[in-house]
């Protein structure tokens, strides 16, 4: 067996500017081993729980799934496929609260366990994946229904296939796990780091690139070494390097992470790939190689239960759609006065408000905090621009003018200094002294803004659709009186010709077109029925007739002679 | 003291000339101000602000004879963007409370198919015939209102917009500390 | 729907204005022990009376303005504008002059602007210019160390001149004040004498005047127990006092008979005090990295050039409310570069 490369000289690192030193609190959950979270009763399993539309239901209310059956399609090409987390019934398509800050609902597939936990008929491993079209493994992790599980939840597939214009030429794997508390990738290296450096290895053929580099940072000794080991015997341990890097909150961001390891700054706006980088979490890779490997769906993932306000904080196995009520009781329950229920890490979690939510694909850690850990920062006071802000920004941006513009809602200016830069780290509120929750202006600004830019394209299209009204209408009133003026115009150069019935004055037809035009169609008429008449066919609708409607046709008859025999008595009246 | 009067008079002089050049020269023809004015309405063409359509009131707007605060969907966000554009002061809704947004639905059950309210609609977000039943597109429809009176049945009724986790908004956060005791003002 | 939204982070958030400024006080400590000890009383009376004036009538704002008036005065910023206030006047100043100065400091510069964090202008030098523009003589009543004193007050001397503004029996002003060594030097140079015979006076020290130097040491002290604690950053005082030696020594080794050693400019004046206290005020200097020690360097300058030919024998003030108008402009053409833009990205 070959010694691991911990030894030997260190790659060259480059830092970014500012971040913070806080207190990392790892060991409250990596003293005890991980376990796999007992079976729940019930698994309620959203339909979008990645970037994208949310997947389409392919099962009923009252089907009975497998574990790892698919149980809905993705939809549309930025989707991915969900599948059943264990066996059971499903027993209700419907809204359920999501693990969300705004506490809403969204359409959620429930399975009722039956507790065998029987795997449907999986996918055969594609153990020769090396010979085979790219395009079919990475159908098989799109099959997988593998995201992002280092939390941004992007479809996997999407982001394995960047075009053949955008060459891929360097793989970095994120293990770096900077978010204090969260320690359920450190818990992967150690003891899957097989799996992990497997992926890197799938995605290097995928991607043909030429170079993997593995940043952990240096409080995760055991995960160093492990996935060292497991590096120097992989197939890729002449293209692999693994990385120190110094503890410092926070490099495992996407951006920061390149920027340590390769010196490299992503162009705003531009995805890694851009300049030739692409970056995956260690979860990611190991679900990679499951999927591929062993045709395994995504079904499960790690999660951290930590915090002081847990009787027994530490890493658990989780199948996805599993109440976090159920992990809080596997963590042996609260403990004491907990102040916040939080999903994701302290920098940039959010509060829950039920623990009645379901663990998704992108949940990692969920934090019961004690009021010593996190206590009320007290009402924001007035912004004394020290500056502290701009000294820790990770993105070098001006967090002091954004909160400005922000709190003014002054929105065009506060991305004209760079709002969509920000990574939403927190780094800026927490070393702000007034306490001012910078954080959350900058979430305000950017949710504001995307739905002014919303409302905008709906505003364009309704004004669109106004005018083509207008102009409609307009367009028929034109017509409308285009008709008019050229029968006006077609009447008047008609010869005057006297009218059936004996009135006088030819001239009456170019006075009155309208007349006149009634006056032709009467001839017309009377002329048709002189015909008929000849040839001894009368009216067609005077055969046949009920009683009551003779009746009416003849009491018509007599109001018609009437009032004819008064005007040839009297004088002509039209 | 001539020479005073004089080094004045050939300043003013030479200044009034500087500036009546630059009106001639930058001269913008049109009126831009309507246009930018009507780029930022909503186009739900309602007529609450009081104008028969969103284009009148941005109009009557550049000419200065309409107050800012008067469009009722733009709602806050709106007069503060108009008070920024026109460099003038924001002021509070004149209407009030912001509505939440909502869309008109037609009661199938209920419809004539008497096209009153297809005629009524400004952007044609009512799809029906004469004697057939009528539909709201509720992608196209601005929750203008304009449907409801026409309506001889009374079986158009507005339902707002539920929200979803992915238009949802983080809330603006909360003032601080100092400024407790004075209440918002826009 | 969510009730009441907390943002992250939810951390424990070590830093707080009021620690900021409680910091701030007791770096100022040492300093105002050396300014009694050589100078008397009178400055310790001067800051009783400017805090008390200060709080009460930052507590008189702020009911006027319609806010929470505990909230604000809990930020200690009014004490430590009183403080620096009382520091830079002299120890003979009339309490109605004390008040009034508070008034325009807190009331006029700091509230007026919207309180903490809006005031463009330094409050505490804001104040100080407005006596001195305004009761140029009362402002300029200083006392001699007491070494120098050949009649030095004690405690109810010092208490009656602050308060009736008349000097102990059978003393006149003259018996009992002394110029400032700036103000000594400015007078000895306009009269064309050398610097060589200028210092050769028994008022000298090594640096500065004698004792007047030695309050700029203990200031420096706590101005590094400032940089130590991380409350300020070096940029501002590191670039002004350099800016200051930089021309001040330019000009001393072009003739060094007409312009002082450029160790005097440091150790005479509030030079010290405000390269760490004054000037380092994050309201109203910079912000951004370059922008300070713009900022800083042109502080010093100003000082050097104002001393030298303007109005006034002390600059230090001035220099940092020219400075304090400028620093927005200074902030927006010193923006950083964002990461992922310009050069260093593709």
């Amino acid at each position: 067996m070959q010694e691991p490369q911990t030894t030997g000289i260190q790659r060259r690192l480059w830092t970014f500017h500012g971040g913070i030193h806080v207190p990392d609190e790892k060991a409250l959950s990596t003293g005890r081993p991980v376990a796999r979270a007992p079976l729940p009763s019930l698994l309620t399993i959203p339909l979008r729980q990645h970037i994208g539309e949310p997947a389409r239901p392919i099962v009923r209310v009252g089907d009975w799934v497998l574990k790892g059956q698919k149980i809905a399609e993705p939809e549309g090409w930025v989707s991915t496929p969900i599948h059943a987390s264990s066996s059971g019934t499903v027993v209700a398509i419907e809204d359920r609260p999501i693990p969300h800050p705004s506490g809403l609902v969204a359409t959620c597939v429930v399975i009722r366990t039956n507790g065998l936990d029987e795997w449907a008929k999986l996918p055969k491993p594609l153990d020769n994946y090396r010979e085979l079209d790219p395009a079919l493994v990475r159908e098989r992790i799109r099959w997988a229904g593998i995201v992002g599980l280092g939390g941004a939840a992007f479809p996997t597939s999407i982001k394995l296939d960047p075009g053949p214009h955008l060459p891929v030429r360097t793989l970095i794997v994120n293990g770096a796990e900077c978010e204090p508390y969260i320690s359920c990738d450190d818990m992967l290296m150690r003891e899957h780091a097989g799996d992990i450096i497997q992926g890197a290895s799938i995605l290097m053929h995928l991607l043909h690139t030429s170079e993997c580099l593995i940043g952990i940072e240096d409080n995760k000794p055991a995960a160093i070494e492990a996935m060292s080991l497991a590096v120097a015997e992989s197939d890729i341990k002449e293209a692999t390097r693994v990385c120190t890097i110094p503890t410092l909150y926070p490099s495992g961001g996407e951006k920061q992470l390149i920027r340590i390891l390769t010196g490299d700054e992503v162009p705003t706006s531009v995805i890694p790939a851009q300049i030739g980088i692409l970056c995956q979490n260690v979860a990611t890779l190991a679900a990679v190689a499951q999927a591929v490997l062993e045709g395994k769906p995504l079904i499960s993932r790690y999660v951290t239960m930590s915090g002081r306000g847990l009787r027994a904080p530490r890493n658990f196995e989780v199948l996805i759609g599993t109440p976090i009520g159920d992990l809080i009781r596997a963590a042996g329950g609260l403990a004491g006065d907990v102040r916040n229920l939080v999903l994701g890490g302290p920098m940039m979690g959010f509060t829950l408000d039920s623990d009645q939510v379901p663990i998704t694909k992108a949940a990692n850690c969920v934090l019961a905090l004690s009021e010593e850990e996190a206590p009320d920062p007290g009402p924001a006071l007035a912004c004394i621009r020290c500056g502290k802000c701009a000294e820790v920004c990770p993105a070098n941006l001006l967090p002091q003018q954004m909160y400005w513009y922000a709190r003014s809602k002054d929105l065009e200016k506060v991305q004209d200094y760079n709002l969509f830069d920000c990574i939403e780290c927190g780094c800026c509120a927490q070393v702000c002294p007034s306490h001012i929750p910078l954080v959350q202006y900058y979430r305000y600004a950017k949710t504001e803004s995307w739905a002014r830019e919303r409302e905008k394209r709906a505003a364009d299209r309704a004004r669109a659709r106004h005018e083509a009204k207008e102009a409609r209408l307009a367009r028929l009133e034109q017509e409308r009186k285009d008709k008019l003026e050229r029968k006006k115009e077609a009447l008047s150069k008609k010869p005057a010709a006297g009218k059936a019935g004996g009135k006088p004055g030819g001239t009456e037809a170019t006075e009155d077109p309208k007349k006149a035009a009634i006056e032709a169609a009467r001839k017309r008429a009377a002329a048709k029925k002189a015909a008929l008449a000849e040839q001894g066919i009368g009216p067609r609708n005077v055969q046949g007739l009920t009683p009551s409607q003779q009746r009416q046709v003849d009491a018509a008859e007599n109001r018609r002679q009437a009032p004819e025999a008064a005007t040839t008595k009297g004088t002509g009246e039209d | 003291m001539l020479i005073a009067i004089t080094a004045i008079a050939v300043l003013a002089t030479l200044f009034g000339l500087l500036l009546g050049y630059s009106a001639l020269r930058f001269h913008i023809e049109g009126d831009p101000l309507a246009d930018q004015i009507d780029a930022v309405l909503p186009q739900t063409q309602c007529g609450q602000c009081g104008f028969p359509g969103c284009r009148p009131y941005a109009e009557a707007v550049a000419r200065d004879e309409a107050e800012i605060n008067r469009c009722v969907p733009g709602g806050e966000a709106l007069v503060l963007t108009l008070a920024d554009l026109l460099g003038k002061d924001p002021l509070p809704l004149e209407a009030g409370e912001e509505k939440p947004k909502a869309l008109a639905v037609i009661d199938e059950k209920e419809c004539i198919g008497c096209t009153l309210c297809i005629q009524a609609c400004p952007v044609d977000a009512i799809v029906g015939a004469a004697k057939q039943m009528h539909t709201v597109i509720a992608g196209e429809c601005t929750g203008c209102e304009l449907c409801l009176a026409p309506c001889p049945v009374e079986c158009i009724h507005m339902v707002p917009i539920a929200e979803d986790s992915r238009s949802w908004k983080w809330p603006y956060p909360a003032p601080p500390a100092d400024t407790e005791l004075r209440p918002s003002t826009a | 729907m969510a009730g009441i939204i907390l943002s992250s982070p939810h951390t424990i958030r070590p830093n707080r204005v009021d620690w900021l400024m409680l910091q701030v006080i007791l770096a100022l400590i040492p300093g105002i022990f050396a300014l009694i000890w050589y100078f008397g009383w009178g400055v310790a009376i001067n800051l009783v009376l400017a805090s008390l004036f200060a709080v009460l009538v930052e507590a008189a704002a702020l009911k006027l303005r319609g806010r929470p008036p505990l909230t604000t005065l809990r930020d200690l910023s009014a004490l430590v504008t009183a403080m620096l206030f009382a520091i830079a006047v002299p120890p003979t100043l009339p309490w109605w002059l004390t008040l009034m100065g508070m008034v325009f400091a807190i009331g006029v510069t700091k509230q007026l602007y919207g309180g903490l964090g809006y005031n463009p202008f330094n409050p505490a030098m804001a104040g100080y210019v407005f006596l001195l523009v305004s009761y140029p003589l009362a402002m300029t009543n200083w006392l001699p160390p007491h070494m120098l004193a050949e009649h030095s007050l004690g405690f109810l001397d010092s208490a009656r001149l602050i308060f009736t503004g008349s000097p102990p029996h059978e003393l006149g002003w003259d018996a009992i004040s002394m110029a400032t060594p700036l103000d000594e030097m400015r007078t000895q140079l306009a009269q064309n004498r050398m610097i060589e015979e200028i210092r050769a006076s028994q008022l000298w020290g090594d640096f500065g005047g004698r004792g007047w130097e030695w309050v700029g040491n203990w200031f420096l002290l706590g101005g590094l127990f400032l940089l130590w604690r991380r409350v300020i950053s070096w940029h501002i005082p590191v670039s002004m006092l350099l800016g200051l030696l930089l021309i001040a020594g330019f000009f001393w080794s072009l003739d060094p008979q007409t312009h002082p050693f450029p160790a005097f400019h440091v150790f005479s004046g509030g030079t010290i005090l405000g390269a760490f206290f004054i000037a380092t005020d994050p309201v109203t200097s910079c912000t951004t990295r370059k922008g300070q020690i713009i900022f800083g360097a042109s502080i010093g300058v100003l000082i050097f050039v104002i001393r030298t030919w303007g109005g006034y024998p002390d600059a230090v003030a001035f220099a940092v409310l020219l400075m304090n108008i400028a620093a927005p402009t200074i902030d927006y053409y010193t923006q950083p570069r964002v990461f992922g833009h310009g050069k260093g990205s593709e």
